[in-house]
């Protein structure tokens, strides 16, 4: 029987063989949403007309006999920095409060093509800039194991709606990680594909060189068909890659990872990591070793800059971006008393409109460009940025894929880290290198950790345009801890909602 | 001593159009030192043999043909301005009075 708890796949082909019709499908998780959002807000609109008319094209389709894509008729939750045509768009932030965009995102307008079903936009981090939904200033989104944690960031929402029920795939966008570490922290899968694998056009950019789009979903195989129906080159966005999209379906089906290389990075698999993360990433070597895998080591000395390099970089990006909240085109307007200069105003705007966490980024951005400092802050980042580069390069020589665990330390408490910005940005030491390169990654959900329950992530990483590799080491991982466990690992969360 | 005074706050949220109160001013120039003290690592490594990196893909010059394509009309463009005028962005003065 298909139901909310199915896989994405199984809701497609259901719906393809007239099992389910996608109206039935749809609204479905918008009863599971008006249910347990309450306790979880994953979502910062929800477009009930518009995911009842999606759904209705595709059984029409269905009914005319029509071929569908893979998942035609499945439901989707957006992350809110895509903008998606006449719906609230606001990125998290007050600036953007009641805009509607006149124009579809690239992902958004493959998706509708695709026939799938966008539920509504998810909550974030204003602008990206978080890692705990906890900078959105539309509240916070609880992490589905956890009431009181957070389910990362900043693509949180996104995470917590997968995690909950509330759809079976979502969209995010990873910057330092705004992917993978809420997958770790809420037991689902989380793919950052190669910088330039998906289109950012119609993303509201933070840091143009570190963002990138990306999937959601609760298998390794749900994944890689959100990736292969997202990605590809866009003449829209100059900088995505004009190449064939990897095979990541037929990856995640592979099953095997005989001869593979696996490279284990020193840096970040030992010091500063909770037991049970670690206890749960060496289990995932041992069934990679099972499985026929070979495990090296290997050093990436230069990884213990990455981190103050990125919070140069990303900010510097973002003063750079973020200037265009200018109150004169679209987006929030204060103070216009008809005396008031356009400087003032816009002054007045950005003030209210942009909370602590933006203000301080597009602050330390300005600083880090500004004359005098600029060679030692933004010009030796960019130098920092080469050694990562070279640091997975010699790695990447060793090892087919790259595996760390994703972050330090399971879901953490709401409030614990919201006063102490570099306690926050500690929780993205090991994503951050990965975007500085430009590579891809994937979180998978290895387990619980012992001493608290919570869900713990692998890392595993893959040169640039390589993303297939880390769906086949996934998908056979997978097999491996599902076959160990006898469920998937969200069968240990809470049960929310009152149905 | 601080890497960051209250007044260079002052002065940066100027350049960047931020009015802030002074108690925002106080605050930010605390948390920014200390940020500030976290990132200047990077200079430790960045020496001068090393070439900068600005972009992960080595891409120049992306061309397209000169083609007009359909784009936003002016109803579309202007259905998120804060303030219109027929069919322009109605803005707060820019230049003085005289």
């Amino acid at each position: 029987m298909t139901s909310i708890f199915s896989t994405a796949s199984e809701m497609a082909s259901a719906v393809a063989n007239k099992e389910i019709s996608s109206v039935e499908l749809t609204k479905a998780h918008l009863d599971r949403i008006k249910d347990t959002d309450g306790q979880v807000h994953s979502f910062l609109y929800v477009d009930e007309a518009g995911a009842l008319e999606q759904a209705r094209a595709v059984d029409a389709k269905v009914a005319k006999g029509e071929t569908l894509s893979p998942l035609a008729g499945v439901p989707l939750a957006l992350k809110d920095i895509l903008a998606q045509e006449g719906i609230p768009t606001t990125a998290g932030s007050k600036i953007l409060e009641g805009w509607r965009p006149p124009y579809d995102a690239t992902v958004v307008t493959k998706l509708k093509a695709a026939g799938v079903v966008i539920l509504g936009k998810t909550n974030m981090d204003e602008f990206a800039m978080g890692s705990s939904t906890e900078n959105s200033a539309y509240g916070t989104t609880q992490n589905p194991w956890d009431l009181t944690r957070t389910p990362g960031g900043s693509s949180g929402g996104s995470a917590a709606a997968v995690a909950a029920f509330q759809a079976p795939i979502a969209i995010g966008t990873d910057t330092g990680g705004s992917i993978r570490q809420p997958a770790a922290l809420t037991g689902i899968v989380g793919v950052k594909p190669t910088y330039g694998g998906v289109s950012r056009y119609g993303v509201i950019a933070y840091s143009s060189s570190l963002d990138q789009v990306g999937p959601f979903a609760r298998t390794v195989l749900d994944t890689a068909l959100l990736h292969e129906a997202i990605a590809g080159h866009d003449e829209r966005d100059s900088t995505s890659i004009n190449a064939p999209v990897p095979q990541v379906v037929a990856a995640a089906k592979q099953q095997d990872v005989k001869g593979m290389n696996i490279g284990v990075i020193k840096e970040l698999s030992g010091a500063g990591f909770q037991s049970g993360v670690l206890a749960r990433f060496n289990e995932s070597l041992e069934l990679l070793v099972a499985q026929g895998a070979e495990i090296v080591e290997v050093s990436c000395p230069n990884f213990e800059y990455a981190l103050a390099a990125y919070y140069l970089i990303a900010p510097s990006e973002a003063s750079s971006n973020l200037a265009r909240f200018d109150s004169m085109r679209y987006g929030l307007r204060v103070g216009d008393d008809g005396k008031r200069g356009a400087e003032e105003v816009m002054s007045i705007t950005r003030d209210a409109g942009f909370g602590k966490e933006v203000k301080r980024r597009i602050i330390l951005g300005t600083y880090a460009l500004s004359s005098g400092y600029y060679e030692a802050y933004y010009g030796s980042a960019q130098k920092v940025r080469t050694l990562v580069k070279q640091d997975f390069e010699a790695a990447f020589s060793k090892a087919d894929v790259l595996v760390s665990p994703v972050t330090p330390t399971t879901a953490f408490k709401i409030g614990e880290k919201s006063n102490d910005p570099v306690a926050m940005y500690l929780s993205d030491i090991a994503t951050i290198p990965v975007n500085m390169a430009g590579i891809g990654g994937m979180s998978l959900p290895v387990g619980l950790a012992e001493e608290d329950g919570l869900p713990v992530g692998l890392q595993i990483l893959a040169p640039v345009m390589q993303d297939d590799r880390f769906y086949r080491v996934g998908g056979t991982l997978e097999a491996a801890l599902l076959s160990k466990w006898g469920k998937p690992i969200l069968a240990n969360a809470p049960k929310l909602g009152a149905k | 001593m601080a890497e960051i005074s209250r007044e260079d706050v002052a002065h940066l949220a100027k350049l960047a159009r931020i009015e802030m109160t002074p108690d925002e001013l106080d605050h930010m120039a605390l948390e920014l030192d200390s940020i500030l003290g976290a990132v200047k690592a990077v200079s430790k490594v960045a020496t001068s043999d090393i070439s900068p990196t600005s972009h992960p893909l080595e891409m120049t010059n992306i061309f397209r043909p000169d083609v007009v394509k359909p784009s936003l009309t002016n109803e579309q463009a202007l259905s998120g301005a804060p303030a219109k005028d027929e069919e322009r962005f109605k803005v707060p003065q820019i230049l003085g009075e005289e």
